[in-house]
This record gives C-alpha cells, structure tokens and sequence, in this order.
C-alpha cells in the first residue's frame, strides 16, 4: 500500500508522515497525501485490509468431531448387534450418541487438550438438547396434521355432528363431522374470554395503578392461581355450582371453569406489561387534569395495548386446549347444542378425548381430526400474539439486528451512533 | 507458533510457564476493528516494550479500549465484531491459524474498568480462579495467594479474612483482588482498562505503585483518561485521536516526557495541554 | 462524622411551622373507579378461598369416614367383608410420573436454557425461544395424542432393554410384559412438556448473569464452558431451583395426557416399566362420571389435596427464584 507509510520502523516521536511536511491540518481525509499548499484533492479510497473474525472453531475439530461421529457409530453397530439384544432405532441412537460423546472427549484430549475437549462436548450435548426439544416440537405439530389431512372429508367436517354415527353406514364418513365440538369450543371459550378478560384487566390495573392495602397478598395469590391444575378448577366448579344445582352440565359452567385458569395468567402479564408504561405518561395526564381513570383508560392502556393483546391472545389459546375441567362441567356431547346454558355441550378437547379411546377407526379418525383443528387454532392464535406483540416502531429484520449489534457495540465503545430504539 | 498435533513439541504460546521468564513483548501492528461493519479503529501499528509501561491516552470514543481488547482477543467476544491486523506476542502472531484465545488470554491478562471479582467465591479463591481454568495446580496455595496480594497491595488488609467473600470489599479493594487475580496466572502482558477511573485517590495510588512495582516481570499496558496518570506512572504514551465521524487512530507515540513536553503533533499538544478531550 | 458548623438557628423552635395535611381529594368518580377495580383484585382472593373452601367441604366426609388410611392403603373394595379405601397406590404414581418427568425433562431443559442464552447464533435466537415456547402451548391432550400413537411404539423397546439390563434396580423390574401404557412412558411426555416451562425462566435468568463477571473469566482465559460454569450457572443457582420445582408442579398435577396413556384402569403398579399404574389426577378425570368405584367425595377429597400440594409448591418455588440473586429480575 503506497499509502501505507505507518511502519513499525519509524523512530519513536516522529509523527507518521504523509508525504507532505503538512502535519496541522486535521487529517480527515485519507492517508492519501497531497501537496500541502493548494486546493485539497478529492479524497482516494482506503483500502485496508479485509476484516475478519476470529473463531476458535477450526477445521481439527469439525475433524476430531467426524472422526469420532464414525468411529463410534461403526463401534455401536457391532457391539449393539452382537452383544445385546435391543430393539428399535431409539436404543442404537442412544448408544451411538453416548459412544460419540465419550469419543469425542478422549480424542480431543489427547490431541488438543483437556479443558478445550470438555468445552466441546458440553457444547455437543447443549446443541442435542436444543435441537431435540425444537424438533419434537416441530415432529409433534406436523404429525397431528399428517394423521389427520388425509382423511378429512371436507365436505362433513365442519357441517356435521355425531348424531348419526353408525357404523354399518356405508356413507358414514359424509355424515359425521365435529361441528358440535368447534360450536361448544367456541361458545365456552368466548363467553370465558368476554367475562374474564376484563376482571384481569381491571385486576392488573389494582395492582399496578391502584395499589393500596392487600396489593402484596393479592399478587401472590394471583401467582399461587395460576399454578391451580385445570382439574380442580373443574371439579371446583362442579362442587360449587352443579352438585348444588344452581347449574347444570352445560358449556356456561366450562366457561366458568376455564375463566378460574385464564385469569391469574393474563392478570400477570398485564400487570408486567402495565408496569413498563413510562411513569411520565401517568403524570403528564394527570397534570392536565385527568382524573385517573381516565388516565388509566385514555393513557395507559392504550400505551400498553400491544402487550394487553398479546396477553390475552396467548390465554385464549391456552384455555383452548383445556380438556380436563370440561369433563366435569361441560360433560360433552355428540349433538350439536348451541345454548351453552342449558343443555352439555361438546368441545375440541372433549371429542379428542372421548374419540380416541374409541375402539373403531372412524372415532379415532375423528378424533385426529379434531385435534387437528385445534392445533390449528392454537398456532393462529400464536402466531397472532407474536405479530401483534412487536412494538409499534417498524423496523425491518436486518435493521433489528444491525441495532443489536450497535447496542452492543456501544457498550464497549461510546462513539455517537444513531439512537438505537427501545427493544420490546 | 504451535504445532498441530505435536504436542512434544508444543512451543509456549499454548500453555505452560513462559521461558522468557516474565514480561512480554507485543507488537500490534495495522490493526483494524469493525462494528458490526462500521470501522472504529483504523491502521494502529505500536510497539509495548517488555518490562516497561505504555499509556493510551486520548479523549474518550477514540478506540482505546477497543485496541486494548483486540490485544488479548477479548475483542471478538461482542457479536458482529471484526477485525484485521496482526498482533504479536514475543514474535508470535495471537490471531494466526492455530492459536486459540483461551491460551492466548492466559498470557496476556486484563483488569476492567469496573472491577469484577466472582462475588460467590471468596478472596482466596478469587486469586486462584484463574489458574483453575488453565488447570494449573500451584504447588503451595497459600504462599501463592500471599504473593499475589502482596504485589497488589491489598495483603496487609485481608490477610485475616481470607475466606470471606470477594464481593464483600470495597471498590479500591475490590479492583486490587482483580489485580492480584490478574497476576496469579503470571502473564507476559497486564492490560488495564483505566482501572482507576473508579476509585478513590488512596486506592488509585496505590495501584500506580503497584503497576509500577511489577513492570519488571509484566509489560502493563493502560488506557488512561488521567494525563497525570499517565505521566506518572508510563513510560511510552500513545496519542489516540477520532476526528468527527471517523476512525480512531494513532496521531503520535514515543517517550511519555517527549509526549508531554515536545509533541511533534500540534493535535497531541492540543489535548495535553488540555484544550481538549 | 465529620466536623458540623453551627449555623444559628434562624426560627426559635416555637415559631417552626407544621407541614400541612392534605386532606384525600379523591373526585367521586375515581372512587368509584377505585373500588371497582379493588372489586377485581379483592375478588380474586376470594376465588382462591372459595376453591379451597369448597373442595375441603365437600371432600371432609370421604376423609372423616376414612381418616389417614386413605392415604396409605391402596386399592377400592367396598364390597368385601373389610372395605378398603386408599389412593396410596395414585399418590405413588404420581410421585412416579413426576420423578421420571424432572430427571428426564429438567436436564434437558437446563441444557435448552444454555444453547439459547449462550450458544445460539443471534440471528437464531429468536426464532428458536419462539418454539420452545410454542411447546408449552401445545394442548396436553394432543401431546396425549402422540405419545399414544406414536411414542408409545418407540419407547417399548427401550423399556424392554432396561427391564432386562438394569432389573436389579427395583423400579425397573417387569412382571407382566406388556410394556406400553406405562408409568415411565407417561412421565417421558410429561418431561417433555415440562421443559418449556423451565427453559424459559433459566433462560431468561441465565441471560441476567453480570456481564462484568462473564468477561473476568473470559479474560482468565476461561474456555465457554468453564466461564458458564463459574459465572452464569451459580448466579443462576436460584432460578434454576425456583424453575424446577414450577416444573415439578406442573408434572404432578397434569391429568390429561396421563390419563390418555395410562388409560381409565385403576391398577397398583409399582414397577414403572410396565403397563397400569395410576396418578391422582389421573384417578380423579377418569373416575368421574362413569359410576366408578370411587366416590365423589373421594375425587373431591383428592382435588382438594392436589390443590394444596401445588399451592405450597409453587409458592415455595417463587419465594425461593424472589430471593435469590438472579430472581431479582425474573417475574415468575
């Protein structure tokens, strides 16, 4: 580099010449010189050298790594078949994966060293343990969809009941449907939505903007609540509501139940979400004469209002699911009731459950299917919460991540970078 | 520069006692650093003498930190940073094919801005904890920990209550366990990243005595906001300067008496005199 | 102390002023606005009480009549000459189920919790916490579902090379062969869905370990693992602890998926390898309704105590996360 001239063997104390005796002006432009006297030239592109980044992951060990994955794998493949008498894939891939881990360490202690070898395969095993969970997870939502697409007659599914389920129907599968099921669903789920929702709005907002005596023993029963099993909500509302005939079986009292389960959850998360609404906002309102319910109202929920949704769309969703205290309150159905008051009533989780421990292909058939739509409603419901859950701010991805980086950066070095947003 | 593979034959720069016996020598030589794609740092070349003290000094955003991290390979830690250059220990690139940073740190050390001992352990072991990372069994612990706090000047106050926490002393204190933490491991290179700037004037002291006391077996590099500091206790300064959206580089480097007294660099006379920075 | 200058006082102590008292200018409508939602909060506790309340009531005649015994005697013969009434064969499944759960799932999920605080690529990172999180929304019916259909088919063989390789455990031995519809396989799925729950609260106390401490040990020349074991896993000690013992609650009272996998038998089974074997929320869902041999009152009685037995857990488990160094930030 010509204009490389920051040599190492220049003698202490003397500045880095330029190629000119020019050394006072402010040397914004480029290692380029220039003639000192007369109009500056128009700056030459640097070229510095290439940046990299370092990494302690070599090619030994993607090697050591190979080598042990195979070493072990042909070691397990003729110990496992001659000497014990397992069966299934599931005991050669335990085998296999303890023999590689056990390989792994020896070989990299021997030609690295030992601290670096006991780093790797704590490494190996954090990534299977990841890897594992997210794919069981991934394996799960694709199976249930795999089991049950291929029979749905789409036609019956969302049209029919089980009133006419016999068997020695030639026709039966254009005639029977979980129509009664996704009506009760629906019914108990928007019913516990409209009356709890609110309460735990209001609850969160006692105990974040009200406050005053029994704030400490309310939250803590509030997180005591959520660890309630959807059992005893269930069997809870039976005994207080139903043995005492002020109800009977029917979808209303399911809503009941499953408002026990979804109000400590979204109390909790909205009173997070409430507590991060700036202090100034509440102080700006009431300086202008807000009474407070109005500050609450006006102020501070809409502030918070992307979190309050992503709050209830995720207890929607997991109240959906809830199979447990239907049993004892809603009872399920095979006929289509739409008066939630009055008469049992089905559900998604109910068909699952009676379905599928049916003896007959067809129930279990359906009940794959019924499972099959509620996941499908728990994934809307989801992934809705994670879109409506991003800040209000619009940032593209690599932006999102550029001012990660420049968050990070400026912890260690506090050069004037553009004001990176707040993260959610 | 360490063989693979031959471990008979591995040269020192991967692990062991040092046979050069104590201070190191670094060259860094065209270093370059990113952020995450912005440039910060821009064709730093500087020689730190073995056995003597080399200040960085300059007004603050101008990439001295940032130089001092590439020095130990701490730089690589924060996501999306990069760099280019080389840097050399005693003659051994620390960024070439081969070399890893676990060993590289393990000869040059470094004490924080904020001081950082391990709160749940207690002082004693707070000295030793480095070298039970490198899996190095001192032959006699409690001469080993009375050394090291000895050299950093805090022995006298903690040699009764060796066993209490280490979070439970003072900021002064606190940064002189750090110190004696640091030296525990006998690397070739301290580094400290204006160790003082948090400290009372009694622990700043004494820490200058004690960076001046052990320059003999460590080279100390320091970044410094504090130009008496620097004169103090240095011997070479080095000038780093950013201009308005730019890079920081080195204006000047050499003797801290020529630095302070006869900057040939009109913009490093500027910020020592204090006009600036 | 240091030296104090007298200053002269300026008023003599008669003449100081008193501060004023407000008095609580509250307008009529946040009163109203303010009771309403103390309705709310105060509601919510009676809630709680009533539960317990309720379910105490209902279930004292069962526990009256039987006393401790039922507890400790397993198995319902009202018929016999000695009528024999106990749940001690439920509770021990359940204790069964959730042990196989937390040495299954909370390794597991400890080790989730680092990939994704420590080791996951940043451009990953939030992709990934979404679906682990994704895994505790899935319903546990369906996770009943596919550990009866499909785990079940794959587990069996591992079961069958345990009973046989390992039958001097007594856990292990297997009587009667079949070996699905197990405790073990049971506690398997359990595991699986408790590891959300304790990844996400490690996960998110792990990333609160002080960057300060990270780097000094970095700095040391500390390999990942060893700056994670030093730093990050004992300023995460409390959390982790607070975590499990969430996870442990969830993994006794989860009824549904056991109770798809074990079926509606209620069976004494002490090996955990084989078929049978019974939970109390188990032996509570599927009990219900079907005329079974156990009493209402019974199922209620065992409610109540599932009820009280998560209570002290969880409110155990956020004590401990509150108190410790790393639970300070974390909301549980």
């Amino acid at each position: 580099m010509s204009t490389d001239t920051d040599m190492p063997t220049a003698p202490p104390g003397v500045l880095i010449p330029t190629t000119s005796a020019s050394t006072g002006t402010a040397r914004t432009g480029p290692v380029t010189g220039s003639a000192a006297a007369g109009p500056p030239s128009p700056p030459k592109p640097r070229r510095l050298p290439t940046p990299i980044r370092p990494g302690d992951f070599g090619a030994t060990d993607i090697t050591l790594l190979a080598a042990a994955a195979l070493s072990s794998l042909a070691l397990v493949w003729v110990v496992f078949y001659q000497l014990t008498l397992l069966s299934g894939g599931l005991g050669f891939l335990v085998c296999w994966y303890l023999t590689f881990l056990a390989l792994t360490w020896i070989g990299m202690s021997q030609v690295i060293e030992r601290q670096v070898a006991t780093d790797r395969v704590v490494g190996v095993l954090v990534v299977s343990a990841a890897l594992l969970v997210v794919g069981l997870v991934v394996f799960i939502v694709l199976w249930v969809a795999f089991k049950a697409v291929p029979h749905i007659h789409w036609g019956s599914l969302f049209t029919k009941d089980q009133k006419s389920l016999e068997l020695a129907d030639p026709n039966i599968l254009n005639h029977v449907g979980i129509l009664h099921a996704i009506i009760g669903t629906l019914e108990q789920v928007l019913v516990a939505a409209l009356l709890g929702v609110p309460v735990a709005i209001a609850t969160a907002v006692f105990l974040n903007e009200v406050g005053g005596r029994g704030v400490k023993l309310v939250r803590t029963v509030v997180t005591a609540m959520s660890g309630t099993p959807s059992v005893v909500a269930g069997i809870f509302i039976y005994s207080m509501l139903i043995l005492t005939h002020v109800l009977t079986y029917s979808g209303f009292a399911a809503s009941l139940a499953l408002i026990v389960i979804l109000l400590p959850s979204v109390t909790r998360v909205v009173e997070e979400v409430l507590r991060v609404v700036p202090g100034g906002l509440r102080e700006a309102a009431l300086a202008l004469g807000a009474p407070q319910w109005r500050t609450v109202w006006s102020v501070v929920l809409p502030t918070a209002r992307s979190g309050v949704v992503t709050a209830v769309l995720l207890g929607v969703a997991r109240i959906v699911g809830e199979t447990a205290p239907l049993l004892f309150t809603a009872f399920g159905s095979q006929i289509i009731n739409v008066n939630e008051f009055a008469h049992p009533q089905g559900a998604l989780p109910l068909a699952i459950w009676v379905e599928s421990r049916e003896a007959n292909s067809i129930a279990i058939s359906l009940a794959f299917q019924a499972a099959f739509v509620l996941m499908s409603i728990v994934l809307i419901l989801f992934v809705a919460a994670r879109i409506f859950g991003r800040t209000k701010g619009k940032k593209s991805k690599s932006a999102q991540r550029q001012s990660e980086d420049d968050f990070m950066a400026r912890i260690f070095m506090p050069i004037p970078m553009e004001k990176v947003g707040d993260e959610q | 520069m360490t063989v693979e593979g031959d471990t008979a034959a591995r040269h020192t720069i991967g692990r062991g006692e040092s046979p050069l016996g104590g201070a190191g020598q670094i060259d860094a030589e065209g270093v370059c650093a990113w952020f995450g794609g912005r440039l910060v740092l821009e064709l730093v070349t500087l020689p730190m003498d073995r056995s003597k003290v080399t200040a960085l000094i300059g007004p603050s955003g101008c990439g001295k930190s940032t130089f001092l991290r590439i020095l130990n390979r701490m730089h690589e830690v924060v996501p999306g940073a990069q760099l280019a250059g080389s840097v050399r220990l005693d003659g051994t690139d620390i960024y070439g094919s081969g070399q890893r940073a676990v060993d590289t740190r393990r000869h040059i050390g470094m004490v924080f801005q904020k001081p950082n001992p391990f709160p749940a352990m207690s002082i004693a072991d707070n000295v030793l904890s480095g070298l039970r990372f490198s899996r190095v069994s001192p032959a006699n612990r409690g001469d080993l920990v009375e050394e090291m706090l000895t050299k950093a000047g805090l022995w006298n106050e903690v040699k009764d209550r060796l066993g209490e926490l280490g979070g439970a002393l003072s900021g002064g204190q606190q940064q002189r366990l750090c110190i004696a933490r640091s030296l525990a491991v006998r690397p070739r290179v301290l580094l400290m990243d204006e160790p003082c700037s948090a400290l009372d004037p009694t622990s700043t002291l004494r820490i200058e005595q004690t960076i001046k006391e052990i320059a003999d077996e460590v080279t100390v590099v320091i970044v410094t906001h504090n130009m008496q500091q620097a004169q103090r206790v240095s011997d070479t300064c080095a000038f780093f300067l950013a201009a308005e959206n730019q890079p920081g580089r080195v204006i000047e480097w050499g003797p801290t008496d020529t630095i302070f007294t006869e900057p040939s660099d009109q913009r490093t006379a500027d910020y020592v005199n204090g006009q600036f920075g | 102390m240091s030296d104090t200058i007298d200053l002269p006082r300026v008023v003599s102590d008669e003449a100081v002023p008193q501060p004023l008292v407000l008095p609580e200018d509250v307008s009529a409508e946040d009163q109203v606005f303010r009771w309403g939602v103390r309705l709310a909060g105060y509601g919510v506790l009676v809630l709680l009480f009533l539960i317990g309340l309720f379910l105490f009531l209902q279930g004292l005649p069962a526990f009256r009549r039987i006393g401790f015994r039922f507890f400790t005697s397993s198995g319902f013969d009202t018929l016999g000459r000695h009528p024999v009434y106990g749940v001690a064969a439920s509770l021990v499944g359940t204790i069964e189920v959730a042990s196989v759960a937390i040495v299954v799932g909370a390794p597991v999920a400890i080790a989730t919790a680092l990939f994704l605080s420590e080791y996951a690529p940043a451009w990953s990172r939030r992709s990934l916490i979404a679906l682990v999180d994704l895994a505790a929304a899935i319903p546990s019916i369906i996770y009943g579902l596919w550990a009866v259909f499909e785990l079940q088919d794959n587990v069996v063989g591992f079961s069958t090379w345990l009973s046989r390789h390992l039958a001097f455990v007594p856990f292990f031995k297997v009587t009667s062969p079949p070996l699905n519809a197990s405790l073990f396989i049971a506690g398997l799925v359990v595991g699986l869905m408790i590891v959300p729950i304790v990844a996400s609260i490690c996960r998110e106390v792990f990333s609160l370990a002080p960057a300060g401490e990270r780097e000094a040990a970095l700095a040391l020349g500390a390999s990942r693992w060893q700056m994670i074991r030093s730093v990050v896993l004992p300023f995460g000690r409390g959390g982790m602890i607070g975590a499990v013992m969430l996870g442990l609650g969830r993994a006794l009272e989860e009824t549904i998926a056991v109770a798809i996998i074990l079926g509606g038998a209620f069976t004494i089974s002490p090996h955990i390898l084989q078929h049978g074997g019974s939970t109390i929320s188990q032996l509570i869902a599927v009990n219900f309704g079907s005329g079974g041999q156990l009493g209402l009152q019974d199922l209620l009685f065992c409610g109540f105590v599932l009820f009280v037995l998560t209570l002290v857990i969880n409110l155990a488990a956020s004590a401990i996360v509150n108190r410790s160094r790393s639970g300070a930030g974390v909301d549980l």
